[in-house]
C-alpha cells in the first residue's frame, strides 16, 4: 500500500532510523512482492532511460506541429556563453528542462515523471547535478525512490494528471518531487525533503493546464522549466532551514482543493487560457 | 499507484494517452487478430480525432499494429515501416456514440483472411480497455485472461462457468454480469490470474443456454 501522508513516511524514518528513500524501497518490494535487488534494478533502468533521454536530444528537431523544437540547443549555447543572469548550473537546468520536454514533443523517448508533460523537471534537476558533482549512480537511484514516494502520496491525496487538476497536478507534482530528490542528494533529513516538497507544490499552486490546440507543446515545454526552478529554490530553502508554515501533507490536500474549484475550460481541454488567445486559436493541426 | 507507475512508463512522447495508450491498442489489436495484419482502417473519435495528429496517435496506432511496444523509438517512422512490412492503412473518423473521448475504432484483415474490428479506449498513464470486440461489449483491459460468455439469463449459468474454473484452478480476479432483460440474455465478463485450458472452453460452448463463448488472452506484456 502507498502511504497515505508524508508524515507516515517521517514518522517510519526516525522510528526504524532508515532513510526516506529506504523506507519507500521497503513499502515497493511489500506492494509488489519483489526482492529488494529486483527493485532496485528496475528503478536503476529508470534512471538509466531518463539520462539517455537528457543526452539524446536533438537541436534541430521540430515537433509535428511546428510549434517547439530547437530552443534546448539556443539555451545550451546561451550557457556556453558564460553571461548569464541565473548561473551556469541552474542555466544547465533550463536547457535540460527544454531539451527533455522538446525531445517528448517530438516524439523521442522519454521517463514520464509523474506525466508524460511534466518528463523534464526531474531529470533538469538531477542530470546536471549528477554530472557537475560527479556522483554515483546509486544515489541518483535513491534519489528517484524518494522522488516516487513523494509523487506516490500526492496522486493518493490528490491527483497527477492535467485534466483532473491542471497543470499543478503535472508540472506542481513533478516540481515537489525533484525538491525532495534534490534535498536528499544534498544530505538533507526526511523532514526537509517534506518540506521541500511542500514549498515546491504551494508555489505552482492553481496552475492551469491550458494547452494551446490541446497539443502537449505550448505551455508545457517551458513550463517544465518553472517547475525545475521552482524545485531548486525550494530545496535550498529547506536545507536552510525554512520549513513550510502549511504542513505538507495539507498542501496536497490544498491542491485537490484547488483543482475541484478549477473550471473544466482550464484542465486539458484546450477550450480556456493561453489555448483561446486570438494566437492561440490560430494553430491548427490538419 | 505504485511507485513505476509514478516513475513511467519509459514511452515514446508526447501524451501517455495519446501515444503510449495508442501504441497498446494497436498491439492487442494485432494480438487479438492473432495474424499478421496486412490491411487496416482506424477510425478515430473524440480527442482522438481532434488532437490524434498532433499527439502522434495515428503513427502510434499503426506502430502498435506493427507489433511495437511504447517504448521503441521506431514509433515515429511507423507509416513507412508498415508499408515495407506490407500493411495498407487508412484513417477515418469514426461514427460513435456515448464513447470514451479517446477512442479508436480498427478494422483489420490478417495475412490468413481472418477480419476483426476492435473499438479501444485509453483511459490515461497509457492504460487502455477493449471496449467492443466485433459486435460484443466486453470492456476489458486484456491485462489478464478475459473469458465472455453471452448465454439466456435462466438460473446456474454462472455456477457451471466458475465450478468450472474451480475445477482447473484458475482463480478470478474479476467478474461481472449484464442482461438485457429478466429471462432475456445475459453477459458475463471474467478476468481471471490463470489462463483457461481450450478444451474447457470447448465444454462452455456446449452446454444448453450458452449461446457464445468468447476467449481473450493476449499474453505476455502489452
Amino acid at each position: 500500500m502507498a502511504f497515505a501522508s508524508l508524515d507516515e513516511v517521517i514518522h517510519l524514518c526516525e522510528e526504524q532510523k532508515q532513510p526516506f528513500w529506504k523506507i519507500i524501497l521497503q513499502d515497493d518490494m511489500n506492494e509488489r512482492n519483489v526482492t529488494q535487488e529486483a527493485s532496485f534494478i528496475q528503478m536503476k533502468i529508470l534512471w538509466e532511460d531518463m539520462l539517455r533521454a537528457a543526452s539524446l536530444y536533438d537541436k534541430n528537431l521540430k515537433s509535428n506541429s511546428g510549434l517547439v523544437g530547437q530552443n534546448g540547443g539556443r539555451m545550451e549555447e546561451y550557457v556556453k556563453n558564460g553571461d548569464t543572469l541565473c548561473g551556469s548550473f541552474m542555466g544547465k537546468v533550463i536547457a535540460t528542462a527544454l531539451q527533455v520536454g522538446e525531445s517528448n514533443a517530438c516524439m523521442k523517448r522519454i521517463v514520464a515523471a509523474p506525466t508524460a508533460g511534466a518528463c523534464g523537471v526531474l531529470p533538469a534537476v538531477l542530470v546536471p547535478y549528477y554530472e557537475e558533482k560527479s556522483l554515483p549512480d546509486e544515489q541518483l537511484v535513491q534519489a528517484l525512490y524518494t522522488a516516487a514516494g513523494i509523487g506516490q502520496v500526492i496522486a493518493l491525496r490528490a491527483y497527477i494528471a492535467g485534466a483532473s487538476g491542471g497543470c499543478q497536478a503535472e508540472i506542481g507534482t513533478a516540481s515537489a518531487m525533484a525538491a525532495g530528490a534534490i534535498v536528499q542528494l544534498k544530505g538533507g533529513t526526511a523532514e526537509q525533503i517534506a518540506h521541500a516538497a511542500a514549498m515546491a507544490m504551494k508555489n505552482l499552486l492553481g496552475l492551469v493546464c491550458d494547452p494551446v490546440a490541446g497539443l502537449v507543446e505550448v505551455p508545457c515545454v517551458k513550463r517544465n522549466v518553472v517547475g525545475a526552478v521552482n524545485a531548486l529554490s525550494a530545496a535550498d530553502m529547506a536545507l536552510a532551514g525554512i520549513k513550510s508554515y502549511i504542513p505538507p501533507d495539507q498542501v496536497f490536500d490544498a491542491m485537490k482543493d484547488v483543482g475541484d474549484h478549477m473550471a473544466s475550460e482550464l484542465k486539458e481541454t484546450g477550450k480556456g487560457g493561453l489555448a483561446v488567445t486570438p494566437t492561440g486559436r490560430e494553430v491548427t493541426i490538419f | 499507484m505504485n511507485i513505476f507507475e509514478i516513475l513511467g512508463p519509459v514511452m515514446v512522447g508526447p501524451s501517455s494517452s495519446h501515444t503510449a495508450g495508442a501504441v497498446r491498442i494497436g498491439l492487442v489489436t494485432r494480438k487479438l487478430l492473432a495474424q499478421k495484419p496486412v490491411r487496416a482502417q482506424i477510425g478515430m473519435y473524440g480527442s482522438f480525432l481532434a488532437t490524434g495528429k498532433g499527439h502522434g496517435t495515428d503513427k502510434a496506432l499503426v506502430a502498435g499494429l506493427l507489433g511495437m511496444h511504447p517504448d521503441n523509438i521506431q514509433i515515429p517512422d511507423s507509416f513507412v515501416l508498415a508499408r515495407k512490412a506490407g500493411l495498407e492503412f487508412s484513417f477515418t473518423e469514426a461514427n460513435l456514440r456515448d464513447a470514451h473521448p479517446n477512442t479508436a475504432l480498427v478494422e483489420v484483415e490478417g495475412e490468413q483472411g481472418r477480419k476483426l474490428t476492435v473499438q479501444a479506449s485509453s483511459l490515461g498513464g497509457g492504460r487502455i480497455m477493449i471496449n467492443r470486440l466485433d459486435d460484443i461489449d466486453v470492456n476489458c483491459t486484456c491485462e489478464t485472461p478475459t473469458l465472455i460468455v453471452h448465454n439466456m439469463d435462466q438460473p446456474g449459468h454462472v455456477s457451471e462457468v466458475t465450478s468450472m474454473l474451480a475445477h482447473k484452478s484458475v482463480n478470478i480476479a474479476n467478474m461481472s454480469l449484464y442482461r438485457d432483460r429478466r429471462g432475456g440474455k445475459a453477459v458475463m465478463v471474467i478476468e481471471t490470474d490463470q489462463p483457461i485450458p481450450e478444451e474447457s472452453l470447448k465444454w462452455l460452448e456446449r452446454l444448453e443456454g450458452v449461446i457464445k463463448v468468447t476467449y481473450i488472452n493476449v499474453g505476455g506484456e502489452i
